[in-house]
């Protein structure tokens, strides 16, 4: 490494108890990649029992009802709250604001320490759940009393628990983030930068803590009586007792839609900027594009009970959540527009973090457009907790929080790291894990139009799911998850390779034009060696006309 | 659509199918033009030699222009869904039409109980007729479900019929279905439920008038009387 620390630390104080603000990135990013890992495990386990019920899974075993329950539910648990959320809100927040708004470090940097500190035990307390009595919680991330709220009904008297500390403790660890993010961005700008001057992954970041800070709190409430149900043998959610269970859907929901917007704004925000930077072109409509997230993030409190069409609320109420939910196309809709339009009369390099980005735009659209026959109440009769469902989020989440991570990545490495990744193994890594995406997921519409239902371990009990060519598409969808699985090898071994081997990166490889490209890669402790930039103009002056370069970096005078 | 994979069986399965189809050429048109003019601009646009990139800020009135008429079209299919979705919910959801017969549907982890009226026709009476797993509908009849969990949400989901709903402990939810053809097909619960959610099967015999006078008057094996199910509660 070229670095160049001017003190020289210890290994506890410069790598596990750092309040430096690229080492706290760098801890939620391992960690963020490692639960990925775990959570990809789990998925190959329970897509293998089913697309060969009662199997042993190799490097697993035979797959129980109870333990097919527990892998899924702790799939979809890990994959938003404990990897979505911590590499692109954390990660990439803890990295890009300070270099990216031009200071040392966070505002308070020991809160920063806190929040990865209680975000590590959380992780902790929701793996050790699998070596509980009883097992790890299997209810689905969605948690719906009373079978979380009962141990007779659950079968997991610890699991259920340690399940919902492990979530409490997660959210006190982004609260604890969120208050740095909101606070650095805000109050800790270079000389010369207004707001538009902040590049859009920095608004981004900003908006997605602000819409998880204002909707965690209802579910958070919801979330204490449900441990009191467990563990005080409170009614909050028994009938019996006065308390409803639908209750617990309308405060989980509240949060859990805007919850879904609050990891998409990071996403859009690394595509945006991979996309300016590979396209040599301004974002088309830099307002427009932060006004559509600001839409995004205020109908996003509005459209909750979607995901309640059949759950006994009020029919009459369900009209009111489609024509919200209808109307949030819109917004999202111009966002799409406007990435679309950053390409037009651009002059476009393909490189890996591009290829991703694009790759991000062309399957969210899928995801985008399956949502709306999700949205639309009366089809949502038959595709409710469907297949349909099931496909429809990983069009939405899966470019969320594998493929915009990858782009953010695979782009901002060289100054994580002072190296380049290999081109050629980033790019067989790319086609290797897009294609077989597709060839998961497609099957899976399919299933779902078919009429299967999900959380279920094997469908050879149901009569008219077990027919041999729905079998086929299982076995089918299974085989392109092994593929994608294989090829993250690629990543792994480019990842680490390029630490040692990679071609040292200097300090702006892509040309681009946002601060934390005009200090060392990687960058000293306090970023910017004593000599802070002022800013001049906007992140994205890409190919001014009349200028020799084609670049025009935001701390350059004029 | 999706016929081709699962028949239509209800009287409003079509319905739900057809609007499907409306969704599905809608957002399929949008879906293709915009991948065609994203995929159209990343081959067209591609760096070259000596070549840069226009400076467009979006900004200028010219280029707003192309924005504002498919925003303000999206808003207007929008609107189009909205109102064939309101539609076909308010049919099925809001608006039930008069009941023929009323039956009694108990989920339970992990396990369905049926409760159908006897020969009288009248639910609450000693000859009415307990099945388990099994529910015996007649074709072209309109039934009323009456829907009730005794522990934890299930969901009552019949995919041949386009029918579901969830199962609230403590509530009874008042549905219908009119069956237009017979049949055997699957009912599932679609809410996870316990371990057992995953064998939480049940069939629905869907018989022609004669066939099923036949089967209520058939076999007093299936005849409990309801006080001796409530006594098992």
């Amino acid at each position: 490494m070229t670095q160049t620390d001017h003190h020289e630390m210890g290994f506890w104080a410069k790598y596990i108890f750092s309040t430096d603000h690229k080492m706290i990135a760098k801890q939620y990013m391992f960690t963020g990649l490692a639960m990925a890992l775990i959570g990809g495990f789990f998925s190959y386990c329970f897509r293998m029992q089913l697309a060969f019920p009662g199997m042993s899974v190799p490097g697993y075993g035979m797959v129980s009802a109870g333990e097919y329950n527990a892998l899924v539910t702790n799939h979809g648990t890990i994959m938003i709250f404990w990897v979505a959320m911590p590499v692109l809100l954390a990660a990439f927040g803890n990295f890009l604001i300070p270099l990216m708004v031009g200071c040392d470090d966070m505002v308070f940097p020991r809160i920063n320490r806190l929040s990865f500190q209680i975000f590590f035990l959380s992780t902790i307390v929701l793996l050790a759940a699998f070596f509980v009595p009883g097992g790890a919680f299997g209810g689905a991330w969605t948690a719906y009393p009373p079978l979380s709220a009962k141990a007779a009904y659950s079968l997991t008297p610890i699991g259920s628990t340690m399940w919902l500390l492990a979530v409490a403790l997660e959210f006190v660890a982004f609260l604890l983030g969120g208050i740095n993010f909101i606070t650095t961005a805000m109050n800790a700008r270079a000389p010369g930068m207004k707001a538009f001057d902040v590049p859009l992954v920095i608004w981004m970041i900003v908006m997605a803590s602000i819409i998880f800070m204002l909707s965690v709190g209802p579910l958070i409430a919801g979330a204490i009586m449900l441990l009191f149900d467990q563990v005080l043998g409170t009614g909050f959610y028994d009938p019996v007792r006065g308390g409803d269970p639908v209750l617990w859907q309308h405060m989980f929901w509240f949060f859990g839609h805007p919850e879904v917007y609050v990891v998409l704004l990071p996403a859009l925000g690394i595509t945006a900027d991979v996309m300016s930077v590979f396209a040599r072109k301004k974002p088309f409509g830099l307002r427009l594009i932060v006004y559509s997230a600001m839409g995004i993030g205020v109908l996003s409190f509005v459209v909750w009970a979607h995901h309640q069409f059949i759950s006994g609320i009020d029919p009459r109420m369900a009209n009111i959540f489609t024509i919200t939910t209808l109307l949030i196309s819109v917004p999202v809709a111009e966002m799409i527009f406007l990435f679309m339009a950053t390409l037009y009369r651009g002059s476009i390099t393909l490189a890996t973090p591009m290829l991703w980005a694009l790759a991000f735009v062309a399957e969210f659209m899928i995801g985008g457009v399956t949502g709306i026959f999700l949205g639309d109440n009366a089809a949502d009769i038959y595709f409710h907790d469907s297949y349909f469902v099931l496909a429809h989020f990983h069009y939405t989440f899966f470019p969320i929080a594998i493929i915009a991570v990858f782009a953010g990545l695979t782009f901002w490495y060289p100054k994580m790291f002072g190296r380049m990744l290999n081109e050629t193994l980033g790019k067989i890594h790319f086609w290797g894990t897009v294609i077989p995406f597709n060839f998961i997921f497609i099957p899976l519409f399919v299933l779902g139009i078919g009429g299967q239902h999900r959380r279920i371990y094997n469908y050879q009990h149901f009569t008219d799911l077990s027919s041999s060519s729905f079998q086929d598409m299982r076995v089918f969808a299974t085989i392109a998850m092994l593929v994608l699985l294989a090829f993250q090898v690629v990543f792994i071994y480019n990842f680490f390779s390029s630490m040692k081997k990679g071609l040292p990166a200097g300090k702006n490889p892509w040309r681009s034009n946002t601060l934390e490209w005009t200090t060392e890669s990687p960058p000293p402790h306090g970023n910017f060696a004593g000599a802070f930039p002022t800013v001049y103009r906007g992140p994205y002056e890409y190919s001014v006309p009349d200028r020799e370069s084609d670049f025009w970096p935001q701390d350059e005078p004029d | 659509m999706i016929e081709s994979l699962i028949p239509a069986v209800s009287s409003y399965a079509r319905e739900i199918d057809h609007l499907i189809t409306e969704v599905a050429i809608i957002v399929g048109v949008w879906l293709v033009a915009a991948e065609a003019l994203f995929f159209y601009f990343i081959i067209k646009y591609r760096a070259r030699e000596g070549h840069r990139a226009d400076y467009i800020s979006g900004d200028e009135p010219r280029m707003r222009r192309w924005l504002v008429g498919p925003v303000l079209l999206v808003l207007v299919c929008d609107l189009f869904l909205i109102v064939g979705a309101l539609k076909t919910w308010s049919h099925i959801k809001i608006d039930l039409p008069p009941a023929d017969v009323v039956v009694k549907v108990i989920a339970q982890q992990w396990a369905w109980t049926f409760i159908l009226p006897g020969a009288d026709g009248k639910l609450d009476t000693a000859d009415d007729i307990v099945t388990v797993d099994e529910l015996h509908v007649e074709v072209g009849k309109t039934y009323h479900f009456q829907l009730e969990s005794r522990d934890v949400v299930h969901c009552f989901s019949v995919p041949v019929f386009r029918l579901k709903q969830d199962a609230i402990p403590g509530r009874t939810i008042t549905g219908w279905f009119r069956a237009i053809s017979t049949g055997t097909y699957d009912i599932q619960c679609a809410e996870i439920c316990g371990i057992g959610h995953g064998v939480m099967a049940a069939r629905i015999v869907i018989d022609s008038a004669p066939q099923h006078a036949a089967w209520i008057n058939g076999s007093s094996i299936r005849n409990m009387p309801t006080a001796m199910l409530q006594a098992g509660q």
